[in-house]
C-alpha cells in the first residue's frame, strides 16, 4: 500500500482519499466522516517527514473504521438507533494500535445494525450499495469497509466476523477479506456480538497488506483476557514447495452457484500445475453449523444486547412513567426488527423447557464440528471452499424471509464455530460482471502461512 | 422438536423476557418468521449427539489472571455520566422505579 515519505505527502493520501469518498457519496458507504480531523493528522505526518523523524509503518495511510469500533472520532453507533450520539471516551485497541503507527482514519463505514446481518440492509442508515452492482448488495455485516476498499477510496479497512461478515461482503466485492485464528487481535472496545465467535480482522487489497495488518494488531491485550500471546511473528514460514489442499464434497452442490463451482475448479487445476497435492474430504457435520449457528450465537446476542437500556448511553426514548417503561421503550423503538429476531430466538433457545433441545444440542454439534476440522487438517494444510452460494444479490431480495439471508453464510459460519482463519481470495467475475470469491481455511495459528499461500491463487 | 409452533401468546412471552413492546404487526411478522427459523435450527435433531460433550468457547487458555491492583481506568468519571441523558450530583437520573 502506499505509504507517506518524502516523495509522497500524507495530506496528498488523504485528501484523495476524501474526494474519492465524496465522489461515491450515493453508495452510502459512511457514517461518519471528519476531514479537518483526517488532514490535521496527515500534515502532522508530513511535518514529522520533513523534520527526518521516525514515522509508523503506516504513515499517512488512510482507512475506514467500521462503526462497531469505539474511538473518541465519531460517534460510534454499530449503525443501530439505539447507540446514537454515543461518543466513546476510550479507543479499541486495534484502533490504538493502526493510529500509533500513524494510519488516519478518514471515516466510520456502515454495516448491519450490531452487525446483524449479510447484507448492510438492517443499517439504521440503510443499504449500503455494491461496488459492482448499484442495485445489488454490498453484503454484509461490514459491507461499508468492503465497499470503501473495493471503490478505492482507502488502502484498507476494520471489520468484525462473527459469522462471515468479512469473507462474505470481501467476496460479492472483490477484495481481500481475513478473519484471524479466534483471540488473535483484541476485541476490547469492540461492540459485543457473539462473544464466543466475534474476531476483529482486514479488509484490503492484497495478502501483503493483510499481512502488514496482522503483524501491527495481533497479540494479548491486558484489556481483553481471550486474547493469545503474539504467535503471528513467529510463525516459522513454511518452506514446503508442495502444499496439500482439502476440496469439501459436502460444500459442492446444486445450491451452490454454477460460475462459483467453475471459479474454484479452475483454482484447483491451478494448484495442482504448482505442483500441490488436491484431496476430497467428506465433512458431513458443516450441514448442520448454521443451524447450530442461528442458535449459539442468538442466545449470546440476547445476552450481549440486554445492556443496551437507555440509562447510561446512547438513545433513550422519551416520555416513559417509569422505568420498566423507559427500558421497553427505549429498546422497542432502538433496535431494529433484525436485532429483535436474534434477541427473541436468543431468549427462546435459552428458555426452560427449551434449553436442552436447542441450546446444549447446538453446543454437541459445535463439539462435533470442531473435530472435523481438526480430522480435516490431519490430511490436508489448507480448505478450498466457496464463501457464500452466489454472487450479490439484488437489494430487497431477501429481507422478507430471514432464513434465506441466514443461508448466505452457510459456508463461512462452521469456520467461526470451530474458532480457525478464514481468508477470502477474490477470482475474478461472472458473466454478469459480479465479483467472485473463494475462502482459504487453515487450521489454528496458520494464519501467516495461510496468508503467504494465498499467493499460490493469483 | 419438528412440528412444533411458536404461537402468539410465545412471542408475547419473548417479546416480555427481552423487554419489547410489540405492535400487532409486528407480532404477526415476528411470528411468522421466529417459526420459519425455528423450523430450520430443528434439523440439528437429525445429527447423533449421544456421548459428544458440549464445546461453549474455543479460546485455548483459561484463568487469565492480573496481579490484583488498583488499575486506572481508561476513561474518567465525568466522561462516562457525560454519555447519560440526566445527571445530577454524579448521579444518573431515571423515571421513578415503581
Amino acid at each position: 500500500m502506499k505509504v507517506a515519505n518524502n516523495k509522497i505527502t500524507a495530506e496528498r493520501l488523504v485528501k484523495d482519499a476524501l474526494t474519492k469518498a465524496k465522489h461515491f457519496a450515493d453508495y452510502n458507504i459512511f457514517t461518519y466522516i471528519d476531514e479537518e480531523n483526517a488532514l490535521r493528522k496527515a500534515r502532522d505526518i508530513d511535518k514529522r517527514i520533513a523534520n527526518g523523524e521516525k514515522v509508523g509503518r503506516l504513515a499517512g495511510v488512510p482507512y475506514a473504521l467500521k462503526d462497531n469500533f469505539l474511538s473518541p472520532d465519531g460517534d460510534t453507533t454499530a449503525s443501530a438507533r439505539i447507540l446514537t450520539g454515543f461518543h466513546s471516551p476510550i479507543t479499541a485497541t486495534a484502533v490504538a494500535k493502526l493510529e500509533a503507527e500513524d494510519a488516519i482514519m478518514i471515516g466510520r463505514t456502515n454495516m448491519d445494525a450490531f452487525a446483524h446481518g449479510s447484507s448492510t440492509e438492517n443499517s439504521f442508515f440503510g443499504p449500503t450499495l455494491n461496488a459492482y452492482d448499484k442495485e445489488r448488495v454490498a453484503g454484509g455485516s461490514s459491507g461499508g469497509s468492503a465497499v470503501a476498499v473495493a471503490l478505492d477510496i482507502v488502502e484498507f479497512a476494520t471489520g468484525t466476523d462473527t459469522g462471515g461478515s468479512i469473507r462474505q461482503p470481501a467476496s460479492l466485492n472483490g477484495v481481500y477479506g481475513f478473519k484471524p485464528t479466534y483471540g488473535t487481535i483484541s476485541r476490547y472496545g469492540v461492540v459485543a456480538m457473539a462473544s464466543s465467535t466475534d474476531c476483529v480482522g482486514f479488509f484490503a487489497k492484497s495478502p501483503d497488506d493483510i499481512d502488514l495488518l496482522m503483524s501491527i494488531t495481533n497479540g494479548q491485550d491486558p484489556n481483553d483476557m481471550t486474547t493469545l500471546p503474539d504467535y503471528y511473528s513467529a510463525s516459522e514460514s513454511s518452506e514446503k514447495t508442495s502444499a496439500t489442499i482439502g476440496i469439501v464434497k459436502d460444500f459442492d452442490n446444486e445450491s451452490v452457484d454454477v460460475e462459483i463451482r467453475d471459479a474454484l475448479k479452475d483454482k484447483i487445476a491451478l494448484l495442482k500445475s504448482k505442483g500441490h497435492k488436491i484431496v476430497e474430504l467428506e465433512m458431513p457435520s458443516l450441514k448442520y453449523a448454521l443451524a447450530a449457528y442461528y442458535i449459539i450465537v442468538p442466545a449470546e446476542i440476547a445476552s450481549n444486547l440486554s445492556r443496551y437500556d437507555g440509562v447510561r448511553y446512547g438513545f433513550r426514548s422519551e416520555d416513559s412513567d417509569n422505568l420498566a417503561d423507559l427500558y421497553t421503550k427505549t429498546r422497542s423503538e432502538g433496535f431494529m426488527p433484525e436485532n429483535k429476531r436474534r434477541i427473541m430466538i436468543g431468549n427462546f433457545v435459552l428458555s426452560s423447557g427449551f434449553y436442552d433441545a436447542f441450546f446444549l444440542k447446538a453446543a454437541k454439534a459445535r463439539t462435533l464440528i470442531v473435530q472435523e476440522y481438526a480430522k480435516a487438517f490431519e490430511k490436508c494444510d489448507y480448505l478450498l471452499t466457496p464463501v457464500s452460494p452466489s454472487p450479490a444479490f439484488k437489494i430487497g431480495e431477501k429481507t422478507d424471509d430471514p432464513v434465506s439471508m441466514y443461508l448466505e453464510d452457510v459456508m463461512t459460519v462452521p469456520v467461526n464455530l470451530a474458532g480457525v482463519p478464514g481468508l477470502t481470495i477474490p477470482v475474478g467475475q461472472n458473466q454478469a460482471g459480479l465479483p467472485l470469491g473463494l475462502q482459504l481455511v487453515g487450521p489454528r495459528r496458520s494464519d501467516k502461512n495461510l496468508i503467504n499461500f494465498a499467493k499460490e491463487l493469483i | 422438536m419438528l412440528g412444533m409452533d411458536i404461537k402468539r401468546e410465545d412471542i408475547l412471552h419473548l417479546a416480555a423476557l427481552s423487554k419489547f413492546s410489540l405492535s400487532d404487526a409486528e407480532i404477526t411478522a415476528l411470528g411468522k418468521d421466529l417459526n420459519d427459523i425455528v423450523k430450520y435450527i430443528s434439523q440439528l435433531d437429525e445429527l447423533d449427539t449421544d456421548n459428544v460433550e458440549p464445546t461453549y468457547q474455543v479460546f485455548e487458555m483459561q484463568n487469565i489472571w492480573r496481579d490484583d491492583e488498583v488499575k486506572i481506568q481508561d476513561a474518567e468519571r465525568e466522561a462516562l455520566l457525560a454519555l447519560t441523558k440526566e445527571e445530577k450530583e454524579y448521579q444518573i437520573k431515571v423515571p421513578k422505579v415503581l
